[in-house]
């Protein structure tokens, strides 16, 4: 039979491990997704939700942990000991231990419905993105001013913008935890969330519902701006392509992205050219005419961290399903040449 | 045992008579024998889903890791999720709900023994048919948009292992339209979605049974307020199965007959509609996690008052306690879709229902507590499970309250902070309830004690490494961590705790090993455990130990709860516990009587039909699954006309023969059984 | 020392609640099919009039008089099933043969009412499981009543075929038979459900 001194003691350890992991905490600033450092409204609100949920419960927690640690230091068995007495039940305890958790939930309950509605319906007013999902990509499209973007999704910081959310294939999981809790994308239905950032910044968005092969390397960044870069960034977005001049690199990239098939998925849209009337559902990949004004891609996962554009994008190229086991973007077999001239044409295609 | 064979003119079959052998197994109808027979599948189940965890958990102890494939790692979750859920925790509950409930109402046997062990032979073949996809599954790649399919390079990709990737890969919980016919080609669904239909239809007939066997088969004098509280939690989580399992079936079909033959159920293409999936899962998926956790609910609710030497404290609230969690547990399933886009209005009424169930919860804690209160504590490896119990499942309570307090779970849902609420509350609750039971009960099984200090080392091993695994999950998940995740990057500043995490598990992993080792060698070598080792309150141990076959060899009379203590003790002016003068005697009466029935013993025969029409059944889904081929089109007609056969001779079949199983060579009584009877059982 | 009660044979029938153990069995079997069907029917009731599907819904193609006729000879049959229960606890062997096979008949009856719909909808309007989801909720539902049913004819027919054996069913049998005409009655009630719910009552999109 343990020892009293010796439970005690393993027990101060595992509540010192346990302190410590929690101040594990501390290392926020390394993890990119965390949901501890709010950056807007609605993430603010769900925490400070959560951190008085958290401090009951972990009183609860106490309680019963001290309870049983002084049920098994009083009442273990020792030498001489009496026979105990043959307890069957005491109806106004019982009903204490009913009715006290009751009032506690009932507590939590109020701020918690309020928040229900208070966050979940978008201001009429708010800007709209529609945000499509696909496997494995977001892609943001804004009605207001038919900008068709993929990856890297640019709202203007301090007020609200409102994600009309839908899925072309399966059902997907829209997460950037320092904004906002996630809601699914669901495919044939539409899905809505608030989306608000204090300040300028990125942030990083994860897809949060299991959806296939690569389901752990979809992501996605919110680039919150000043409202004047955002102007800018729409009538940059709005522009056609300018194609390359004729006997440079790009130029040959274009030739390569041309011949090889890439138009078939990927819009590129080129001011006069009758291609630009396509619609953009009828493209299975992100629309690159912008592709540079882009800092990551893939699924927001390239490049790497520690690793430069260049390489990621030759990586990339080369053979797109060993990245991203199951991608629709197929390995064409590009000659190293052919792939030098395609990253010479995207990365002038701003 | 009889000397002459009577073949009777009834049966198809001789009736197997040897009580010795692989056959006896295979053709038995004894509860104890079933329940054995479920122990040992779930205990190598849990080893098996183990292995699939190490696996996961090496592939996620570095930050952008190629241990295993997409594929490989996908099927591994699928399977290890599966595999625990279907084929560990449920069939361990079963094993004890099987040896345990007769025994704990003062009956012979179940109330339809045969349907029992066709429950076990549908489950046993279940399983097989469930991990032949090891061998037989495919998963492709998916098939997008304008029919455009997916790339794998050879080999599946970066990483190993994948040959694994054959198996069911869309998930534990098969959400659609992923896990269909487009975006999960292939047969590896097929066999996940024909292998649930398998286990729940095992399930369903043991839960008609024991909630037939409480309410019919009781002992005289044990009225349903006397009956143990392991007895009732089996009944409550019977009628749990019993209304939860048909809605999953009917989305298993769904599903089977929209990958199989076209249907449009979940295509959202067609205007199905993916989110009617998720409610008619979580319909069943939500009363299934009380499935999985009240049985041991149950146990700790026997060990507590044993081990305290006090009865259990508020019988009937916690009693009624288990009822309420079960009833209001059919009301909250949509707290598992908060995030998928259900109204507000649905959203707060979910919320709110779903913390409803924590009063209930904490009531029972409270109870077991105040078991202990007062009491005479001995902290042997049962009890030291239960107590682990309490402070484990209440963390894991606790985060599930946490999860009902809606905008708050749309940041924790989909991530490792969930990951680590349904582990402490699966495996800091279930599975420590369970090792409290086997500790408990094991003397009733074999005849010996498992070895305390192997089991103190076991459980404070598990106990360290448990905590160690799962603790550190809340915080990844709020850091970022999403579930179902193969690959993180180094950026998400994960890969820290993940270590802590994989070695944890390699400690939980070690404990297992030292728990195996003692099992082994008790069995052999163990204290020899002699009548009521524990000095315990309840019925089932007024038989020797091991338990005979007939179980009690003299019919009992119930006089009050706990029924074996008050045989035992006398109370005293303070209401202390005396021990009565004829006590010892009494319990050597019951050694020897029932060791040695003064009478003859009339037990259920055995039967080789459970067997027969448990082996159709799987033969069904292979046809379904190949069903485009003459192969396949013969496995389905095959295993019908199997089932019909064997369940028409199960039919002709009486009950019992005369003279069969008997305990005693002396055979005064008539037939029992009737020329004519079709189902009896 | 406590007192050890004269020891009795203890193979009698436990009958704790004083229903026999194999009608409590049935009972608590078709609780669960209640939930079954309970599911597949707000499958159907979810799709049945969802706009935005192509190709025909089954609301617009329903033949009422015919599915009345069909429907009817289902209700004979549990009509059928009672007086043959009532037969054999009269001890009327041939009796309770006819009626268990007038039963098993109408059933079958009833189902090949229902190939013939669904050979109707299929061949002559073209609505198969794959058309759309309100089609698929719609076979699978029925299609699933009616192994039921089948189910239910194999059932009266095992019992007919044993009851030709010497000496005919016995009086122990009755509980068979009672067995047997509850999931009779159930798949009927059942019907009737998926009638009134199914076939009157629900429309297709406006």
């Amino acid at each position: 039979m343990a020892s009293s001194g010796r439970l005690a003691r393993v027990f101060a350890l595992l509540g010192l491990a346990f302190l410590l992991g929690a101040c594990s905490l501390v290392e926020i600033e390394d993890a990119v997704l965390t949901t501890f450092e709010p950056a807007g409204p609605n993430a603010q609100r769900i925490d400070d939700l959560f951190w008085m949920v958290f401090w009951i419960a972990t009183g609860v927690f106490a309680f019963v942990v001290v309870a049983l640690i002084v049920l098994v230091l009083r009442f273990r068995d020792r030498e001489g000991a009496k026979e105990p007495k043959q307890l069957h039940g005491n109806a106004k305890v019982e009903v204490v231990w009913t009715v006290i958790p009751a009032i506690i939930l009932a507590a939590i309950a109020v701020p918690t419905v309020q928040a229900v509605f208070d966050l979940t319906e978008c201001d009429p007013a708010a800007m709209k993105v529609e945000l499509i999902g696909h496997q494995w990509w977001f892609e943001a499209h804004y009605p207001d001013y038919e900008v068709d973007t993929a990856n890297v999704i640019v709202i203007p910081a301090g007020r609200e913008v409102c994600l009309e959310m839908t899925s072309e294939d399966v059902i997907h999981n829209f997460w950037a935890p320092s904004l906002h809790g996630k809601r699914y994308l669901v495919p044939g239905q539409w899905t809505q969330l608030k989306m608000e950032a204090y300040e300028p910044g990125e942030f990083w968005a994860h897809c949060a519902e299991f959806c296939g092969l690569s389901h752990s390397l979809m992501r996605a960044r919110v680039l919150a701006v000043a409202e004047s870069e955002f102007e800018t960034w729409v009538a940059e977005q709005q522009q056609p392509a300018v194609l390359p001049e004729e006997g440079t690199q790009a130029y040959d990239g274009y030739q390569v992205f041309v011949n090889r098939g890439c138009t078939q998925c990927h819009a590129y849209r080129v001011d006069g050219e009758g291609g630009s009337e396509i619609p953009r559902e009828a493209f299975n990949g992100p629309d690159l005419t912008h592709f540079a004004s882009r800092h990551v891609f893939a699924g927001a996962i390239l490049p790497e961290f520690g690793e430069d554009r260049e390489t990621a994008l030759a990586r990339w190229l080369a053979d797109p399903p060993s990245v991203k086991p199951g991608s629709f973007m197929p390995n064409l077999a590009l000659s190293g040449e052919e792939i030098d001239d395609l990253i010479a044409f995207l990365e002038e295609s701003r | 045992m009889t000397a002459t064979a009577e073949r009777p003119a009834t049966t198809i079959f001789r009736r197997p008579r040897s009580k010795t052998g692989i056959w006896s197994w295979i053709t038995t109808v004894d509860h104890k024998r079933i329940g054995i027979m479920y122990g040992y599948a779930a205990f190598a189940f849990f080893i098996i889903g183990g292995l699939e965890a190490i696996l996961l958990r090496v592939q996620l102890s570095q930050a952008n890791a190629e241990f295993l494939t997409a594929g490989a790692y996908n099927a591994l979750f699928t399977m290890h999720g599966t595999t625990m859920i279907f084929l560990f925790v449920m069939p361990a509950s079963a094993a004890f709900m099987n040896y345990l409930l007769p025994l704990l109402v003062g009956a012979r046997d179940v109330a339809f023994p045969r349907l029992n062990a066709l429950s076990w032979w549908v489950f046993f073949f279940g399983a097989i048919f469930l991990y032949s996809t090891f061998f037989f599954g495919t998963s492709l790649p998916p098939i997008g948009p304008d029919a455009i399919p997916g790339n794998l390079p050879d080999g599946g990709g970066p990483g190993s292992f994948n040959w694994i990737s054959g198996s069911p890969d869309g998930g534990w919980f098969g959400y659609q339209p992923n896990a269909g016919p487009f975006y999960s080609p292939g047969t590896a669904m097929d066999y996940w979605a024909g292998g649930l239909q398998i286990l729940g239809l095992s399930s369903l007939i043991s839960a008609v049974n024991f909630i037939v066997t409480t309410f019919n088969m009781r002992a005289k004098g044990m009225r349903l307020m006397r009956l143990p509280v392991f007895a009732w939690m089996t009944t409550v989580t019977a009628f749990l199965l019993l209304f939860s399992l048909p809605i999953i079936a009917v989305a298993l079909f769904m599903v089977t007959i929209d990958r199989q033959f076209g249907s449009l159920f979940f295509a959202a293409t067609a205007g199905g509609d993916p989110i009617l999936w998720q409610h008619l899962f979580w319909l069943f998926g939500h009363p299934e996690v009380y499935i999985l956790i009240l049985p041991a609910m149950g146990i700790v609710s026997e060990v507590f008052p044993v081990f305290s030497r006090k009865p259990l404290f508020g019988y009937s609230a916690v009693v009624f306690a288990g009822a309420a969690i079960a009833f209001l547990g059919f009301g909250v399933w949509a707290h598992h879709m908060f995030a998928s886009g259900i109204t507000p209005v649905a959203q707060a009424a979910f919320g709110l229902a779903t913390m409803t169930i924590a009063i209930p919860t904490g009531i029972k804690i409270f109870n077991w507590l105040g078991t202990m209160w007062g009491g005479r504590l001995r902290f042997t490896t049962p009890m030291l499970f239960a107590i682990g119990f309490i402070a484990m499942f209440t963390i894991g309570g606790l985060s599930g309250v946490t999860h009902s307090i809606v905008p708050s779970d749309w940041q924790q849902t989909d991530t490792y902070y969930i990951v680590a609420h349904f582990h402490y509350v699966i495996f800091g609750g279930a599975v420590f309830g369970l090792f409290a039971g086997l500790y408990y009960w094991f003397p009733k099984y074999s005849g010996r004690m498992l070895d305390e200090k192997l089991g103190k080392w076991h459980f404070w091993l598990q106990f360290i490494g448990f905590n160690l695994t799962f603790a550190p999950m809340h915080w990844l998940g709020l850091q970022g961590m999403v579930r179902r995740t193969w690959k993180y990057a180094p950026e998400m500043g994960l890969e820290g705790w993940n270590q802590a995490v994989t070695a944890g598990a390699v400690i939980i992993a070690i404990s297992i090993l030292i728990f195996m080792w003692n099992w082994a060698r008790s069995r052999r070598r163990g204290r020899v455990a002699g009548m009521d080792p524990w000095d315990a309150r309840t019925i089932e141990w007024m038989t020797p130990n091991p338990t005979p076959e007939h179980n009690f060899s003299e019919p009992l009379e119930i006089t009050k709860l706990d029924h074996f203590w008050h045989l035992k003790y006398d109370e005293d002016e303070e209401g202390r516990p005396r021990r009565r003068e004829d006590a010892d005697a009494m319990l050597e009466h019951l050694e020897d009587v029932g060791n040695n029935p003064r009478e003859p013993i009339h037990l259920p025969s055995s039967s080789f039909f459970p067997f027969l029409v448990g082996l159709g059944v799987p033969i069904i889904f292979y046809g379904i699954i190949y069903h485009t081929s003459i192969a396949g089109k013969a496995l389905i007609v095959g295993g019908i006309l199997l089932i019909l056969a064997s369940c028409v001779g199960w039919g002709i079949e009486p009950v019992d023969e005369p003279h069969y199983g008997d305990h005693d060579e002396e055979h005064g009584e008539e037939p029992v059984a009737e020329e004519g009877e079709l189902v009896d059982d | 020392m406590t007192d050890v009660a004269h020891v009795e044979p203890v193979h009698e029938e436990h009958e704790s609640t004083g229903v026999p153990t194999l009608k409590l069995g049935m009972w608590i079997f078709l609780s669960s099919e209640f939930l079954f069907f309970g599911a597949l029917i707000s499958n159907y009731l979810l799709y049945s009039n969802r706009a935005g599907f192509e190709g025909l819904y089954p609301a617009e193609i329903y033949d009422i008089p015919f599915t009345s006729v069909s429907s009817f000879v289902l209700l004979m049959s549990s009509l059928t099933m009672v007086l043959a229960h009532n037969a054999l606890s009269r001890g009327d062997q041939h009796g309770t043969r006819t009626w268990l096979f007038a039963t098993a008949a109408l059933g079958a009856v009833f189902l090949g009412g229902q190939v013939f719909e669904f050979t109707e909808f299929i061949v002559n309007y073209g609505m198969k499981l794959t058309s759309n989801p309100a089609a698929s909720a719609f076979y699978v539902l029925t299609g699933f009543h009616g192994i039921h049913v089948a189910i239910g004819v194999f059932l009266l027919l095992s019992l007919w075929g044993i009851s030709h054996r010497r000496g005919g069913l016995s009086e122990k049998s009755g509980l068979n038979v009672e067995m047997v005409g509850l999931y009779w009655h159930f798949v009927d009630i059942i019907w009737i459900v998926i009638f009134t719910v199914v076939y009157l009552i629900s429309l297709p999109p406006a």
